[in-house]
């Protein structure tokens, strides 16, 4: 896919700094736009479209995994025409148990590894970890990096596991999860960017969801400005995943319409962008429901999962 | 696989912002305006009236009294009258209550004036409702508080007011600038005689109708409007102790010819050609919001505006093509939707001096860049602009263009940046994107600059002072040291 790029790794001690006040203010201009009507249904099914179903928890169950594959499928069956999400996430256990629940459909399996949320784990077991999730059918998996290396400059380190993870990944694509609440300031959020891209992420993702802040509009900001910069000098397309936090519609067009603003249109797909969320998808359903009816409904109305 | 290929098929979607305007249900205006003299609503004595228009669509908004020397008379008789008999007399924080008052009655009425500023002006609704209104009531609270303090502002100095101002504002920020003139000026203990520019008076006649009901003791303010020569008539009015003025540097120097053998007291603030400096080591991408921020805030009719980029030369491709990039962005057309980034030109004249410019660039080999946006076929609108392959001795470096055009430079050292920034009659801003503090002390000390922004731009506070040098006048208007135009220390 990408053998002809003659990519030169540059030293990631000299990414490039980002001034705090200005990201916030480029992003208070974009939520002080107002998008309404026809651009607000079609904003809300691309959001549908880009969602990544998540459940990560401990005391998740093949019985509640099979559900949530269900409604990734009939996200609301009343609405016409109704999106499906584009990928379940859950963790390596139960790839095969949504691999079989979506058998059939263009809704894609997406799995944790490497001893998702910590990272925490020799780098054996992260291998382990990632082509057991492969092996049983994951499409995607979303690494997490060791941010303890990060954060004492280890940067060749952190480079060569995202590269070891993407060699066991094989077909399925691989989304680096930075853990933004954990680097703190946006410089180190634009040096990770670079080193996951470098390293050959085809996406990268701000959080595990475990930690806040998780995905705030700076932080997804900063990302996408490093995947065009990346795009102009390599031509090579990374996709965007900000997870963590998003769970209104009125914040997911907001997103959509930074990307249309920074990358384009042609990262308006969910081959380019996702949503990491779990409770986003009944607020959007909510919202289309109003446009469609006039009125809210209650919370009732919509399934739980 | 097949089901792969499926996906793939949702490749370049289109989605467009549907339209969004901002109602103007809730805004009341009169079919025509009289002067405001004395706390009355009085006609011209000319009995002539011209119209305001919108420049968005070009359809006529209201009359505007047109006033002459007589009503000038008139309006500087009645401020005289109002200073002797009343607002010199009255305790200090009285003064401060009324200033209060007006400032609240500004936020109250916030969404009126911005709708008819816009409408009025051209400039985005998304821009008067978050800059132009918000801070021209800040302004008047700001200056209130200092009313009844103004010994404090001058440690054990003897502070007087001087009499009557007679103020002359532009068009760029009608409300912003009178409040700007009359909250300094009332504060110290003067009254005024206001005069708005001709194409944009309506909010400075809705201001009066908040000063009319604050219940001002009549005659503290009168708004007079007209064209240059109601402004002359001011300037010339033998009993005006003071003469502020903003706009154009033309004009400027005519006032400050007409005031040199008289005793007035006079403030300049004027043309400006300001440049805007981007190191190798700046963040870029927030450089770049700058840039466009600089230039392009209110179609780049702003007398501060960055309009002449400095980049380094290591860096430059790189940030002309994101400038290039981000301009593709900005959505251009009707000033009342509320996504709008740039509205109307102010004036079909002033559209006509913007044209001229870019065909003297043309002229010149220069090279220019336009967004590729289309623009409305109805009223003044022109594309933002960027013009490469300029040196330091082109015209459009040298003169102040006042519209969204950029011209863009590249520098090698801190010293050539220097002196190439100084290397204009003008003075009035600057600003400079680095990483790095040291570099920025460097030059906030060197350039010849009333304002310099580090890491941003256009960024305006009551409690800052903002003036020129040089070419772009004298006097300095916001915080402490805008009393001091003001007053006799």
């Amino acid at each position: 896919m990408s053998n002809k790029i003659n990519l030169v790794i540059p030293d990631f001690k000299l990414t490039p700094t980002i001034d705090k006040v200005g990201v916030e203010e480029r992003v208070a201009r974009i939520q002080t736009r107002s998008i309404k009507d026809q651009a607000k249904v079609q904003g809300m099914k691309m959001v549908l479209n880009m969602i990544d179903l998540t459940t990560l928890e401990g005391k998740d169950s093949p019985g509640k995994v099979k559900q949530m594959c269900y409604k990734a499928l009939h996200l609301h069956d009343v609405y016409p025409d109704c999106p499906t999400v584009a990928a379940v996430c859950v963790y390596p256990s139960m790839v095969k148990i949504a691999k079989a629940s979506l058998n059939g459909s263009n809704v894609k399996v997406a799995s944790v590894s490497t001893a998702f949320p910590s990272g925490q784990a020799p780098r054996n077991i992260k291998i382990d970890d990632t082509k057991f999730a492969v092996d049983n059918g994951a499409d995607e998996i979303d690494m997490v990096i060791s941010r303890g290396e990060f954060l004492r400059g280890n940067y060749s380190f952190v480079f060569d596991e995202i590269a070891t993870i993407k060699e066991t990944c094989g077909k399925a694509r691989l989304k680096v999860i930075l853990e933004t609440g954990e680097l703190v300031t946006l410089d180190n959020v634009r040096k990770a960017s670079e080193i996951a891209m470098y390293a050959g992420a085809d996406f990268i993702k701000t959080s595990t969801g475990k930690i806040q802040p998780a995905a705030t509009m700076q932080v997804t900001y900063v990302m996408l400005m490093a995947i065009k910069d990346f795009f102009n000098k390599t031509g090579v397309k990374i996709g965007m995943k900000p997870a963590g936090g998003i769970s209104t519609s009125k914040l997911a067009l907001h997103n959509l319409l930074m990307v249309k603003e920074t990358l384009g249109e042609e990262w308006l797909t969910n081959e380019w962008f996702r949503f990491g969320a779990s409770s986003l998808a009944n607020d959007v359903l909510m919202q289309l429901m109003k446009a469609k009816t006039g009125a809210y409904q209650s919370a009732d109305y919509f399934s739980i999962d | 696989m097949k089901k792969e290929k499926e996906i793939k098929k949702t490749e370049s979607i289109k989605w467009e912002l549907s339209p969004a305007p901002e109602s103007t249900g809730h805004i009341s205006l009169k079919a025509k305006y009289d002067l405001f003299i004395d706390g009355k609503w009085v006609k011209p004595s000319s009995g002539k009236y011209f119209d305001t228009i919108n420049p968005a669509n070009e359809e006529k908004l209201a009359e505007i009294a047109y006033a002459n020397a007589s009503d000038v008379d008139k309006a500087v008789k009645a401020a005289r009258k109002a200073y002797s008999n009343i607002w010199s007399k009255i305790s200090p924080s009285e003064r401060s209550k009324y200033m209060y008052r007006i400032a609240r009655m500004i936020q109250e009425r916030a969404r009126e004036f911005a709708v008819i500023e816009t409408l009025d002006g051209g400039k985005p609704i998304r821009e008067s409702r978050d800059v132009d209104i918000p801070l021209a009531a800040n302004h008047f609270f700001y200056y209130a508080g200092w009313a009844d303090k103004l010994e404090y502002a001058f440690p054990n100095r003897k502070v007087e007011s001087l009499g009557v101002a007679g103020q002359i504002i532009p068009w760029n920020f009608p409300l912003l600038m009178a409040s700007w003139k009359i909250a300094p000026a009332l504060a110290c203990g003067n009254t005024v005689v206001l005069k708005p520019a001709e194409t944009t008076s309506l909010t400075c006649l809705k201001l009066a109708e908040i000063i009319e009901e604050s219940g001002l003791p009549a005659g503290v303010v009168n708004i007079i409007t007209g064209f240059g020569d109601t402004g002359a008539a001011i300037v010339n009015h033998p009993d005006v102790n003071k003469v502020a003025f903003t706009g154009s540097t033309g004009v400027g120097k005519i006032i400050q010819r007409t005031v040199s053998n008289t005793e007035k007291k006079l403030t300049l603030e004027l043309g400006g050609k300001s440049a805007n400096i981007i190191f190798e080591d700046a963040p870029i991408d927030q450089a770049v919001e700058g840039i466009i921020n600089g230039i392009f805030f209110n179609q780049g009719h702003v007398c501060c505006a960055g309009s002449r980029l400095f980049v380094q030369e290591g860096v430059a491709d790189e940030v002309i093509q994101k400038l290039k990039n981000r301009m593709e962005h900005l959505y251009i057309g009707d000033p009342m939707d509320k996504n709008t980034d740039i509205g109307a030109i102010n004036s079909k004249e002033q559209l006509e001096t913007i044209k001229k410019y870019l065909k003297i660039a043309k002229n010149e080999g220069n090279k220019i860049i336009e967004s590729s946006c289309n623009t409305p076929s109805k009223g003044y609108f022109c594309k933002p602009t960027l013009i490469l392959d300029v040196a330091q001795s082109s015209t459009l470096v040298q003169e102040e263009i006042f519209g969204p055009v950029l011209t863009i430079q590249t520098f090698r050292t801190v010293d050539e940046v220097i002196q190439k920034a100084n290397n204009t009659p003008f003075g009035l801003a600057a600003g400079v994107w680095t990483d790095k503090g040291s570099k920025i002390f460097n030059l906030t000390t060197k350039l010849r600059a009333g304002v310099v922004w580090a890491n941003t731009y256009n960024k305006f506070d009551p409690t800052s002072p903002f003036g020129g040098y040089k070419e772009s006048g004298f006097g300095r208007e916001g915080g402490v040291h805008g009393l001091e135009a003001y007053l006799k220390i």
